[in-house]
């Protein structure tokens, strides 16, 4: 096959699903209102003292977006498992390598690149500190890119299932972990003045790893899933 | 035989320990047209989806030119046009874009004119750029039917095509059926209608041994 010929359906995946999840609407805005209402929450609940929320405003931020993120997860494959649309995709002699590699890119950026985009609002809600919002808003970028992929490992598994939300938090929610852990500790590290591109370099291998593999599992993923 | 098209051997499948079928074979050869008949729940769409290489929950088994499905997967789907029963549209994009997008799926280049007419010949001309949600049923089957101009296919499977189409409706599509079958195509469709076409077909009756 042809780079350009390639190129072209990647360009073409891309559009239609950035195109159809916009006018859908609920897709991208759900995740983005649950992390600022949560985030919103978070001074509420604990008091207004700026040093304590200082503290916790690393991992609040991360563990908040996070679930945002797992919240967006379970209708990436599901619109087009319900509208027979994905049985296309798998009939079709182009690789699905593509086709899944631009679905989940495109996913990220209707819902992660949004939420890493508003975190330093967020940031300056927890009264995160200055230093940190650089490295908040770099660590988000690569997080939940990872965050995306794996997601989309999980939710290839579970869209032929009737009721897959639960099982799909239990598969991917310990794959999540590592990313959190080095998201967060990347902040934290910024915050104390320490070097925090180690972790964002951990981050991009992540991020490196997700995108040469994660497709693969997606794509056997998604046959077993159609298979039935 | 060299250029035997799909060739079905000893087909058996069951779900829940049901059989649907077993021992099933035929052949369906360029310029010929299948339609598999039975009632509800026989195996109608199983069998398809088979056939498409959606399933593997069969033995025996299915040749494309003389090879194996799993051996012959590209050339096969390079050649397969399957609509199954779903919608395979986006509701909430145009016709237009969607088959702007199936075509791309198949490296098919087709510039907007070709598509554009393929939508026309549907009957849905003027309602290309209105999202598919508006349209009523029977014109979304049309802009998943609008898929056979625009990707060319050696064979054809259909699963159940004429669900929501209207009589006059019904009669076009039997009519590009004839046309597709006389140019060499082959087709491989399930219904419930009586189908009139002008070239002799067979019918393999799903249900009826096995119940």
């Amino acid at each position: 096959m042809s780079e350009p010929k390639l190129l072209k359906l990647v360009i073409a995946v891309l559009h239609r699903d950035i195109v159809a999840s916009l006018r859908r609407g609920s897709e991208w805005s759900n995740p983005l209102v649950f992390f600022v209402m949560v985030c919103a929450l978070f001074p509420l609940g604990i008091g207004p003292q700026p040093d304590r929320l200082a503290d916790l405003a690393p991992g609040i931020l991360w563990v908040v977006a996070l679930l945002a993120s797992l919240l967006a997860t379970d209708s990436l494959f599901r619109g087009d498992f319900d509208d027979a649309t994905l049985e296309q995709m798998l009939l079709t002699h182009q690789s699905l390598y593509p086709q899944v590699l631009a679905k989940t890119l495109a996913h990220w950026l209707v819902t992660g690149l949004p939420l890493s985009l508003l975190s330093p609002m967020l940031g300056l809600l927890l009264h995160l500190p200055g230093e940190g919002t650089v490295p908040l808003m770099l660590s988000l970028v690569l997080g939940t890119s990872v965050l995306s992929f794996i997601g989309a490992i999980g939710a290839a598994l579970t869209v032929g299932l009737r009721k897959g939300g639960l099982l799909l938090s239990l598969i991917v929610l310990p794959l999540y972990i590592p990313v959190l852990i080095f998201g967060s500790s990347a902040v934290k590290a910024a915050i104390e003045g320490a070097a925090y591109l180690p972790q964002l370099a951990m981050l991009g291998v992540f991020f490196l790893g997700a995108l040469a593999f994660a497709p693969l599992a997606i794509c056997g993923a998604l046959r077993i899933s159609v298979d039935q | 035989m060299l250029n035997s098209g799909l060739e079905v051997k000893q087909l058996y499948t069951d779900r829940d320990d049901r059989v649907l079928f077993s021992d099933l074979s035929f052949q369906l050869n360029a310029g010929q047209l299948l339609q598999i008949a039975g009632p509800n729940g026989s195996g109608k769409t199983s069998l398809l989806r088979i056939l498409a290489g959606l399933s593997s929950r069969y033995s025996g088994e299915v040749l494309w030119q003389g090879k194996s499905l799993q051996k012959n997967r590209h050339d096969y789907l390079q050649q397969l046009l399957y609509i199954g029963h779903g919608a395979g549209i986006k509701a909430v994009l145009s016709p237009l874009e969607n088959l702007r997008w199936s075509c791309a799926l198949r490296g098919a280049e087709n510039s907007d004119v070709v598509l554009l007419d393929a939508l026309n010949k549907v009957g849905l001309r003027g309602f290309e750029e209105q999202p598919c949600f508006s349209l009523s049923a029977g014109q979304q089957r049309r802009v998943n039917l609008a898929r056979l101009f625009c990707i060319p296919a050696q064979l054809w499977i259909l699963d159940e095509p004429f669900t929501a189409i209207d009589q006059g409706g019904v009669c076009e599509i039997e009519q590009w059926l004839s046309e597709f079958v006389s140019g060499g195509g082959s087709v491989l469709l399930t219904t419930h209608h009586k189908l009139s076409v002008s070239q002799d077909f067979s019918v393999i009756a799903l249900g009826a041994s096995n119940v």
